[in-house]
């Protein structure tokens, strides 16, 4: 199955059990959990249900092409379901049955895996879901995000897709993989692999980079000032993303790195507080449209 | 009394291998201090646990509480008659809150006056209608970390999927977080169905045919018998590390030993790599030769059945092909980095916020170092080679490796050493200093090795002290127990005579001048030497040593580690000795008395009175010659103890606490020189003697 397909049939899957699917959102990140789908949604009581392709870029991992394992981007397949569901480890079952594993042939197992992210102030406890020995998703039931407490809990199941390829098209390296006939991720992505990594380890203006990263932080609290979240949170991710590439590029020696840290934990502290507070001056009303919908 | 079985089975997502165990032992001991509070009698009680499962089947137990009969004492005669003789209101109050008439009352004397006393009769209820409280007992469970899911209040390991509660063949009804308790439980995830189960009796059985093995005991030896089976098929050695075979007992409800292979080439890579990344991160056992040479193989266990193998083991060997090839890319660009250009990085690097760079704690252990190998007047190639271990002890915390391996530090020090060009002893003792590495592990086998160890170790707990970071209780985050104990054990192991308490100074004095020290180095010191002392009590403890002596040995300074111990060890084998009561009494008697000298001056012979003294005099004065030579502990105790039959003509004949002030403390100052050198080997007077 090319990734194309596999992304085809995850959405079904997923959109079958009551997902919205979205599309990426488009402000760069290093994960799926920090678009505004997943953050921001996983606060407050609202429920939420999506489904999601996240392009998640991490340029310490950039290694111009050449690494078969490693990659400056790579792609997140996610669900959020809130609050987590009763049978959400069987559904995840049925998923990857779609995608043609079948579990008898296998060994799949659930492992212990606790997720933390000091720098967004988010913490959730759960398994990484290993295949035959492989880790292909991150499955976690958040307990904090932003600094306040989950109520209800989200479950979020991450699949890694270029790793699950590598798995079901028996590939050795992820540039080889079947993006659809006829194109690989080494057509698609071989280029920007190529150009980023020379980018974050060579060519970038770190004084620039520095000197981003205080704007963005600045109008991100400003725009919060103003109870504007969503434009504020793309501030946010912008320092995170500001910061992943001084970091890969060693700009930030150890000590200032926790001062760095800090910072983004108190951009995302403020901005899941500001989040709630505009929701509830809202009135919740996904909250309030399921429970009408519930007393038809 | 008719009896019936129990089964209680918490069905969950899968738990923390780590968990299973004690959660486990947990519900199990929970349920029996529920049984035993209730006087609800039972056979036997058995715990059974999976990945999804935590179990208990109660043999036997009863279907009623026992009845309970007991005395209830009540107020004293005297207030609970009235003068008419009749019944007072604290008399009937008493009866009614016993559930008991006036009529029952009798007398019964205690310490001379007269109680009111009732016989009480509490019938047992049935057991059923008291089996609703396990649900109390399931909530109450305690993990070392707990999660919250939906939209439940209630804290817990993983989600509770299912709950058995079954008493005989009925469902005792309860639930938690909206899960009603029923008979039916689910098998393996893939391979199993779900069973209802009849009657406690049947549920191992059940379970099996659904392809779970409940009791974790046998699931380990299920595991156990396949690895050898595979070591015999093979011809290999497939060592176990317990810990891994536990974990990995608690990651399968039916576990299947396969193996698989990898590259050839990858055996270059050094074998802790190798191990590690097989053991830490995917859980295998690694496979060696007869001759114990690491093979291109592993072992792993899966969760299920024989079918399909060769899918499975395909799966995990591209698994760590990406790992190992990792691992060399990792291995190779470090070995481009010079120790120079590490030992820069070191500078940047936070060891603690109020202790400095990990470069300044570097510069403190070497200082260390070369003052220890002073001490111990070590032969010019250790101490050279110690010093430029310590110089380069932690360049590899900044190699790639160590980076995605904390675990390999020192490991990988030793092998990038000396492809570097280091001397084989320098590269050993930068893996050595971290030794004992846990409570298993051995002691530096090297001098210089043993030498950096204790310099590190007593720097790190010097440092931590001067800040205010002290062991108490369960708090100790830099594991400064484990490193105390160590220098201990490396001192003992090398028999270095070396002062304990010097050593500390020197520790402290170097945190001094790096102005870490938060207090004053004195009370630094002191915190240090008794946080010592309390290290060796526990080791003295685990000899088997009685504690008088050890506290009797600990008493004195902190000098010779070894000494110390074999002081102690030679008092424990002469405790039960003949005599030793009488010579430990009259050692004793010097020590007590010298605590009464205000000054210690020197012995005036000529203020002597009588022979006895003037015979303990010499007595003291030979002994003290001969213990300088003497060439064990043994030996010196022979000696001190030697002085018994002077010691007592002394004391009989001899008033120390004589009228004449100078004859009076010219005694006092002879018993002050005496006991000085008795308690330099023990604390005598602390020993217990009937």
């Amino acid at each position: 199955m090319n990734i194309q397909n596999m992304i085809l049939t995850l959405q079904k899957h997923w959109s079958e059990q009551g997902c919205i699917l979205m599309q990426a959102y488009d402000t760069e990140k290093g994960a799926g959990t920090m678009s505004p789908y997943t953050f921001l949604r996983a606060i407050g009581p609202e429920p939420w249900n999506v489904a999601y392709v996240e392009p998640s870029r991490r340029p310490a991992d950039g290694r111009y092409g050449d690494n078969p394992n490693r990659l400056y981007q790579h792609h997140q397949f996610q669900v959020i379901m809130k609050p987590s569901p009763d049978n959400i480890q069987e559904l995840y079952l049925e998923s990857l049955k779609a995608l043609g594993i079948d579990p008898l042939q296998h060994d799949i197992r659930f492992v212990e895996d606790n997720w933390e992210n000091p720098s967004l102030g988010c913490a959730g406890l759960g398994w990484e879901v290993w295949l035959d020995g492989m880790e292909i998703t991150q499955f976690t039931y958040f307990q904090q995000v932003g600094g306040l407490e989950c109520k209800p809990v989200s479950v979020e199941i991450t699949y890694g897709i270029e790793r699950l390829a590598s798995y079901i098209q028996d590939k050795e390296n992820v540039f080889d993989l079947e993006w659809t006939d006829g194109f690989t991720v080494r057509d698609i992505f071989g280029q920007p692999e190529y150009e980023h990594s020379k980018y974050t380890f060579e060519t970038s203006d770190v004084d620039m980079l520095f000197n981003l990263f205080n704007v963005y932080e600045k109008e991100a609290h400003r725009q919060m000032d103003e109870g504007l979240v969503h434009p504020a949170y793309d501030y946010v991710l912008k320092c995170s993303h500001t910061f992943n590439l001084l970091d890969a590029r060693g700009a930030i020696s150890v000590t200032e790195r926790t001062g760095y840290i800090g910072r983004c934990r108190t951009l995302a502290r403020k901005v899941a507080k500001t989040f709630y507070e505009e929701r509830e001056k809202l009135g919740f009303p996904i909250l309030k449209q399921k429970e009408e919908q519930s007393n038809d | 009394m008719t009896k019936k079985d129990l089964l209680l089975e918490i069905g969950l997502e899968e738990m923390p291998a780590r968990f299973v165990t004690n959660s486990m032992n947990q519900l199990s001991d929970k349920v029996q201090a529920w049984l035993l509070e209730k006087n609800i009698s039972f056979e036997n009680i058995q715990a059974y646990s999976s990945p999804r499962r935590l179990a208990v089947v109660v043999e036997g137990l009863n279907e009623t509480q026992e009845d309970i009969h007991e005395e209830a004492k009540g107020p004293a005669k005297k207030i609970a008659l009235n003068d008419e003789g009749n019944w007072t209101k604290a008399a009937i109050g008493f009866c009614r809150g016993q559930g008991v008439s006036t009529d029952d009352i009798y007398f019964k004397e205690i310490n001379g006056v007269e109680y009111v006393h009732v016989n009480k009769f509490i019938k047992g209820q049935e057991t059923k209608a008291l089996l609703p409280e396990l649900q109390q007992i399931i909530s109450a469970l305690t993990f070392p970390k707990n999660m919250k899911w939906a939209d439940k209040e209630l804290r817990f390991v993983r989600p509770i999927k299912w709950i058995i509660a079954l008493f005989g063949n009925e469902v005792i009804p309860f639930e938690i977080t909206e899960v009603k308790t029923a008979n039916e439980t689910r098998g393996h995830r893939f391979l199993g169905k779900n069973i209802e189960i009849n009657e406690a009796k049947d549920y191992v059985k059940a379970l099996l045919g659904q392809y779970v093995i409940v009791d974790a005991a046998e699931r380990k030896e299920a595991i156990r018998s396949q690895l050898s089976r595979i070591e015999e098929d093979q011809n290999w050695v497939i060592p176990i590390d317990e810990d891994l075979l536990e974990e990995v007992t608690n990651l399968v409800e039916y576990p299947t030993a396969l193996y698989g292979r990898f590259e050839e080439e990858y055996l270059d890579l050094p074998d802790e790599v190798l191990i590690t990344s097989m053991k830490e991160h995917q859980r295998y056992f690694p496979v060696k030769s007869q001759e114990g040479a690491l093979l291109p193989y592993f072992v792993t266990v899966r969760n299920g059945g024989h079918e399909h193998l060769d899918t499975v083991a395909r799966g995990n060997e591209k698994v760590l092909r990406a790992r190992l090839s990792d691992a060399d890319f990792f291995y190779k660009e470090d070995q481009k980095t010079e120790i120079n250009t590490s030992l820069k990085k070191l500078e940047k690097i936070v060891y603690h916020e109020e202790i400095g760079t990990l470069a300044e704690k570097v510069g403190r252990v070497r200082s260390l170092t070369n003052k220890l190998s002073g001490l111990l007047a070590l032969n010019s190639e250790d101490k050279a080679a110690a010093d430029r271990a310590a110089e380069i002890s932690k360049f590899d915390l900044v190699s790639n490796m160590v980076y995605e391996f904390p675990e390999l530090q020192g490991f990988m020090g030793e092998k990038y050493a000396l492809q570097k060009g280091e001397e084989e002893a320098v590269a050993k003792a930068i893996n050595e200093h971290y030794m004992p590495r846990n409570a298993e592990d051995g002691t530096p086998s090297s001098i210089p090795g043993a030498v950096l160890s204790i310099a590190e170790k007593m720097d790190t707990i010097a440092s931590c002290f001067a800040i205010g970071i002290i062991p108490s209780g369960s708090q100790d985050p830099y594991a400064l127990r484990r490193q105390a104990a160590g220098i201990v054990q490396i001192l003992l192991d090398q028999e270095w005579e070396v002062s304990l308490e010097d050593l500390i100074r020197a520790a402290v004095s170097l945190t001094a001048e790096a102005n870490i020290n938060k207090k004053d180095k004195q009370e630094i010191e002191e915190e240090m030497i008794s946080f010592f002392k309390l290290r060796i009590k526990y080791s003295l403890q685990e000899k088997q040593i009685r504690y008088d002596l050890i506290d009797a040995v600990l008493g004195h300074h902190l000098d010779s580690i070894p000494s110390l111990v074999k002081r102690a060890e030679v008092l424990n084998q002469e405790k039960d000795a003949e005599g030793f009561k009488g010579n430990v009494e009259a050692l004793s008697r010097i020590i007590n008395i010298s605590s009464k000298a205000e000054v210690v001056g020197e012995i005036n012979t000529a203020l002597f009175e009588n022979d006895h003294e003037q015979q303990l005099y010499e007595k003291f004065l030979s002994v003290k010659e001969n213990l300088e030579k003497a060439s064990s502990e043994k030996d010196a105790y022979t000696l001190l103890i030697s002085l018994k039959p002077e010691i007592d003509d002394y004391f009989e004949h001899t008033m120390v606490m004589a009228d004449n002030q100078a004859i009076k403390e010219n005694r006092l100052s002879f018993m002050a020189h005496l006991a000085n050198m008795i308690k330099s080997f023990a604390n005598m007077n602390q020993i217990l003697v009937k």
